[in-house]
């Protein structure tokens, strides 16, 4: 009879949100595995009807304090749709500025807050500081630009207040975007002197096989717009999410399960981003990409921190291309009608692809809306990964074995408050029978 | 160990957007980590010190039974508990959920209803166990809670604002956006905090820092149905975010029931 191990990671630390780890080991094998997300639900599908089109932007963005400005985008194209609002280019601009502030903001955080301590075996940000404190401060000022775009627009980052149907409540001047521009600008070259540190860093490998998932849009990176594209070939319009996408209730979790219809588990996010779109990156963006063109040449999950580093150059160019060719929109607050319909949309949240499907009454308030989050996507996709990775750790100490599943489940850079409809390690290790 | 305070982040039924306000202070918060030992706050740090603790900040509010336990033994780790946020001070956005069918809605959510454990309240922790100070906003003013942490720290009251945030326009000098513009704005309702962000862009306060102190609801919306707005309508703006504070949730009752 073999050993039977088990290992349970407890409440993990450093994401967002609340999960846990449960694994059973028969001798080297893995018989269970459950990442489970006992983030208590919150029911925002449920409440969220019956409220009025126009309170939709404010209420969408409690679902996450990380990513309010995604769900705020999806949901007011997805209004924009069904009402028939004409979107101004000027709007459609400064929403890739709005959604660029919130990468900056959300990658940085995760760069060095939530990802770093563990390539340095270090408990937080705050014991990198005390040995390097210049790269620490460096990410702070990095991210502060990520937050000054979301004040600019939204008047604070957290909850941010600007979105209104057809555009911003308030367009903010030539002379407050120069000055935005100026400090971009100043700071851009420390980004990539940033990237250049992670790069140094012992960042693991962990190549797998893996179906990306993104957004793509013939011209440009997506974010706000596109066609869902997969690497295997798949190619839809966000109305179709249904006819190639499942969701499936897992007893263990309060998120539901993700899988492209009779194919399985697929990854979104910023590896998937700059993997399938690479060839509509910033000059920038495309020279940090082939610098490190030997940690993307498969697909490897740990190499997402180097994706999210290519996305800061990525943002940085967005928002200077954006402010640098700013022409005032003509009509900042254009007058809509509600009306009964229905649309789908999807925009590209910091943790990847986000599905919004909403239907309105007459009256333009909620009739049902349903929201498929990234991280809902990405669940059964860490779950592969970790019974991959497992049987590689067994020779480690239990202890060690938590801490690389808990990193490993970080490369997700799970966001576990937006179940809207999700973390703790259990490792069992059975005797085999 | 090092004789620094200990200062604890907890989480319950939330959005994380306080926590995230927490580490926006940034820079200030690098300083701060050298004055305080940040013994618990799982969404920054690894490092796990089981308390007891000087001050404890929570976020969230009341969903499960495991959590009506776990807000127990923080109280009882926690010197100072402090909570931050309309989730924990009134039970948030996610309290609409009071006076609903829950089982209705993880029917129509979950395929598997049996599997979701969740209470059919939403409530604010100071119905669980004893608060000292209470911080409003949806999210927390991220200055506010510095400075209620430092007066924590040094054995001081919290001193917030209870004047409502048209006391904020006015200082800060901004058109009133309900009598020039007719918008539906709550901020005549509202606990001042934010800084009037919303009128400070030109459009109404949703009432994310909750009541003001003394608040007269049903005077606000009248003025907001003689300003067109349908009671439907109306109804909604007082179920907010902050929709399960009384001051909020009376008056949305009785408007509801056409009682007025």
């Amino acid at each position: 009879m073999t050993e039977r191990r088990t290992i349970e990671v407890g409440a993990f630390a450093r994401v967002e949100g609340e999960g846990a780890l449960h694994v059973a080991l028969e001798g080297d094998r893995v018989v269970e595995l459950r990442l489970q997300i006992y983030e208590p639900p919150r029911f925002f599908e449920s409440f969220l009807k019956g409220r009025a089109a126009s309170e939709l932007p404010d209420l969408v963005a409690r679902i996450c304090g990380i990513c309010p400005v995604a769900y705020q985008m999806s949901v007011v194209h997805a209004l924009e749709r069904i009402f028939g609002v004409a979107i101004d280019p000027a709007v459609r601009s400064l929403r890739r500025l709005y959604y660029a502030g919130e990468w900056l903001e959300s990658h940085l955080l995760h760069m060095m807050f939530l990802a770093a301590p563990d390539y340095l075996g270090l408990d937080d940000a705050l014991a990198i500081a005390r040995t390097n404190r210049a790269e620490v401060e460096r990410s702070l000022r990095l991210r502060h630009l990520g937050n000054r775009i979301l004040e600019l627009l939204g008047a604070r980052p957290v909850n941010p207040v600007g979105v209104i149907l057809g555009g911003f409540a308030r367009i903010p001047t030539r002379g407050e975007l120069a000055s935005l521009a100026d400090d971009l600008r100043r700071a851009r070259g420390e980004a990539e002197t940033l990237l250049r540190w992670f790069g140094s860093l012992p960042v693991p490998r962990r190549p797998q096989e893996v179906e990306l998932v993104a957004l793509r849009h013939p011209a440009e990176y997506a974010m706000n717009e596109g066609r869902i594209v997969s690497s295997s070939g798949l190619d839809v319009a966000p109305a179709e999410f249904e006819r190639a996408f499942e969701e499936t209730q897992v007893e263990h979790s309060t998120a539901l399960h993700c899988r492209i219809r009779g194919r399985g588990p697929y990854l979104v996010g910023p590896l998937a981003r700059v993997l399938l779109n690479r060839d509509h990156l910033s000059p920038a963006a495309a020279a940090a990409f082939a610098s490190f063109a030997d940690r993307f040449e498969g697909t490897d999950p740990a190499a997402s921190v180097f994706a999210r580093g290519i996305e800061v150059l990525q943002a940085f160019d967005v928002a200077l291309e954006t402010i640098d060719g700013f022409e005032p929109p003509a009509d900042p607050r254009p007058a809509w009608r509600p009306c009964a319909g229905r649309a789908a949309w999807a925009t590209e949240a910091p943790r990847g692809v986000l599905w919004m499907d909403l239907a309105t009454e007459a009256s333009g308030h909620v009739r049902e809306i349903r929201i498929v989050p990234p991280t809902s996507q990405n669940q059964a996709r860490i779950e592969d990964d970790l019974r991959a990775l497992v049987p590689s750790l067994l020779h480690l100490a239990d202890d060690q074995v938590r801490r690389r599943c808990e990193a490993a489940i970080r490369d997700y850079d799970p966001c576990i408050s937006c179940a809207t409809h999700f973390l703790t390690l259990e490792l069992e290790r059975r005797p085999r029978q | 160990m090092n004789g620094k305070p200990k200062l604890a982040v907890f989480k319950f039924a939330s959005c994380d957007g306080c926590q995230v306000s927490l580490l926006n202070l940034e820079q200030e918060l690098l300083a701060l980590a050298e004055r305080i030992d940040v013994a618990f706050f799982l969404e920054a740090t690894s490092h796990v010190d089981a308390g007891p603790y000087d001050v404890a900040l929570v976020e969230g509010s009341i969903t499960t039974e495991e959590d009506v336990a776990r807000i127990q033994r923080v109280r009882a780790a926690s010197r100072t508990l402090v909570t931050i946020g309309v989730c924990a001070t009134s039970g948030g956005i996610q309290a609409l959920r009071n006076t609903a069918d829950v089982e209705a809605w993880k029917r129509q959510v979950y395929p598997h209803p049996e599997w979701v454990h969740a209470l059919a309240t939403s409530t604010p922790i100071s119905e669980h166990v004893k608060v000292d100070a209470e911080i409003q906003g949806c999210p927390v003013d991220k200055h506010q809670v510095l400075r209620v942490l430092l007066r924590a720290l040094l054995g001081a009251a919290a001193d917030l604002p209870g004047a409502s945030v048209c006391m904020e326009c006015k200082r800060r000098g901004l058109v009133c956006v309900l009598v020039a513009k007719g918008s539906p704005c709550l901020g005549p309702i509202t606990r001042a905090g934010c800084g009037a962000l919303c009128p400070s862009l030109g459009r109404d306060c949703y009432a994310c820092f909750g009541p003001a102190d003394d608040p007269n609801p049903t005077s606000l919306a009248d003025r907001l149905e003689r300003l067109g707005v349908h009671r439907r309508d109306v109804v909604l703006r007082l179920r907010g975010v902050a929709g399960w504070r009384p001051e909020f949730r009376a008056v949305a009752d009785r408007l509801e029931g056409g009682r007025d």
